[in-house]
């Protein structure tokens, strides 16, 4: 039995003379949540990226499902999906008809059904027949999860899940995912900057800074490690000894 | 390639046009617009110069073929602008949508506006002009193919810059039609042209289609499946290489994580 759903092994970007990630390692194992943490500019998004086939890696393999995204993209990309609080979905067509699109696309039978359920799920049903433009932002984020669940991913790939959303939505979110995985078997990799989602969510946490993965483990063994009692002091811990170091060099 | 996924975009952008006022005017206010006012011309010139019926006509039957031409080429082009203005792109490519079925999906639609564009000028030409371009029989179908084929490949270089260089090369979906117009021959016969310009405009399909046109009105049938036939060879070239020039470009944007930057 297969078990680990992504594989990355030293993965590289370069965009011009600029390395945005540099040699990173990681996998993640069927119904495992993994969070990737870093400041803003660690490279998170474009290791999302590639990971999702959006971006060329310049160097390193990335395999899915055992599958080699550069050469079966289509393939993976059918059991996979993804939701960004950074993107949208056209604005200018309604709820039930966004998600009507993406479920012919993924070709979803009952999608009608399937909409429905989702739409319930996230507590937008009554929203059903608004246009998407016109939602407020916590709202666009549910119905780009209620997009990303259309087709029961066995890889759901989230960046920041809830960064525009209030502290009721958020844990409403958490606990909508943290399902999902649960009765599904769903593996998670998500960003976040919100260290009361990787706490809850993540089994384990990839920590990245300047393009490198730092630590890695689980939030407890990374807790221990740094003999700290919050995530957030070792966020911040990290983020700074970024700082030092470039001050050093310098 | 896959249906349900090419029926899936295709269906986005119905829904986009339905809600959006101004791309319906793409098919229904600009062309109408572009016939009102060479059809006046026609009328006038008519009057004033005593010149062949004929000759004038062509005016008239190069608007309409000029349109179809036009509004393939740019709804290739809107529907890639569409994902990109609502920052929907990343959607689309993430999920199992293939290169090949998002052109698949834009030539369809292409076709559609052509179609539509098409029947409504030649209504309005018959109403307002009594000009009857249906009258061209299955010289008009051979001539509308051509047309649609030089749309697509010049709708998807397009797409290909604007996939490269983004929202900041966005004109071209409105601009690169006019920047071949003048080689199109639309309004006049190659023979026109400046002997230096002629060579270039034999390169382009749409010229031979217009000459093709005025051969048709003129009644000389025969002439028009030659000039079809050099059309279509050239189409199936200019169609090939803005297929790889696309994939070209859409592994550049891929390269420099532009699909991901233009989104955020």
């Amino acid at each position: 039995m297969f078990n680990k759903v992504v594989e990355v092994k030293g993965l590289r970007k370069q965009f011009g003379t600029y390395e945005a990630v540099k040699n990173v390692s990681f996998h993640a194992e069927k119904g495992e949540i993994v969070g990737l943490l870093g400041v803003n500019g660690a490279g998170k998004t474009t290791t999302l990226h590639m990971l999702l086939g959006l971006t060329k890696a310049t160097a390193g393999s990335i395999r899915v499902f055992g599958r080699d995204i550069e050469t079966e993209r289509t393939e993976i990309l059918a059991r996979v999906n993804y939701a960004s609080s950074y993107i949208a979905l056209p604005y200018n067509l309604k709820v039930y008809e966004n998600l009507l699109v993406f479920a012919r696309i993924y070709g979803i039978k009952n999608a009608r059904t399937k909409i429905d359920q989702l739409l319930e799920d996230f507590e937008i049903a009554h929203l059903r027949n608004s246009t998407s433009g016109r939602l407020s932002s916590g709202e666009q984020t549910r119905l780009n999860l209620c997009k990303a669940l259309l087709n029961d991913p066995e890889l759901l790939v989230l960046d920041e899940p809830t960064a525009s959303l209030d502290p009721d939505l958020a844990d409403k979110v958490r606990k909508a995912l943290m399902r999902v995985n649960r009765e599904q078997g769903t593996t998670l990799i998500t960003t976040s900057h919100n260290m009361l989602d990787v706490a809850e969510l993540c089994n384990r946490i990839v920590f990245m800074r300047a393009g490198e993965v730092v630590e890695e483990g689980s939030a407890k063994e990374i807790l221990l490690r740094y003999g700290s009692e919050s995530l957030e002091d070792v966020f911040i811990a990290i983020a700074r000894s970024q700082l030092i170091e470039k001050v050093k060099v310098s | 390639m896959r249906w349900n996924r090419i029926h899936a975009l295709v269906m986005k952008y119905m829904y986009v046009c339905k809600r959006n006022a101004f791309r319906a005017m793409d098919v229904c206010f600009w062309p109408v617009m572009d016939l009102l006012v060479w059809g006046f011309v026609t009328l006038y010139l008519l009057k004033v110069s005593g010149a062949v019926p004929t000759m004038i006509t062509f005016l008239i039957g190069a608007v309409i073929l000029w349109n179809v031409l036009y509004r393939a080429q740019q709804v290739v082009c809107l529907s890639f602008l569409e994902d990109l203005w609502s920052r929907n792109l990343l959607n689309i490519f993430t999920s199992p949508v293939k290169v090949s079925e998002f052109i698949t999906a834009a030539y369809i639609l292409g076709l559609a506006q052509a179609l539509a564009v098409m029947l409504i000028l030649s209504v309005m030409a018959f109403v307002m002009y009594s000009f009857n371009v249906m009258t061209l029989g299955f010289d008009l179908a051979i001539l509308f193919s051509n047309l649609m084929l030089m749309g697509w490949a010049m709708g998807l270089i397009a797409t290909s810059l604007i996939v490269r260089w983004g929202p900041q090369a966005e004109v071209l979906a409105w601009a690169i039609p006019f920047v071949v117009q003048p080689l199109c021959a639309v309004f006049y016969p190659v023979s026109v042209l400046p002997t230096w310009l002629q060579p270039l405009a034999r390169c382009v399909p749409a010229s031979y289609v217009f000459e093709g046109m005025r051969a048709a009105i003129s009644g000389s049938h025969e002439l028009v499946s030659n000039y079809a036939i050099i059309a279509f060879g050239l189409n199936i070239v200019y169609l090939a290489v803005a297929g790889l020039f696309f994939k070209y470009m859409f592994e550049q944007a891929r390269e420099r994580g532009l699909l991901a930057k233009y989104c955020s």
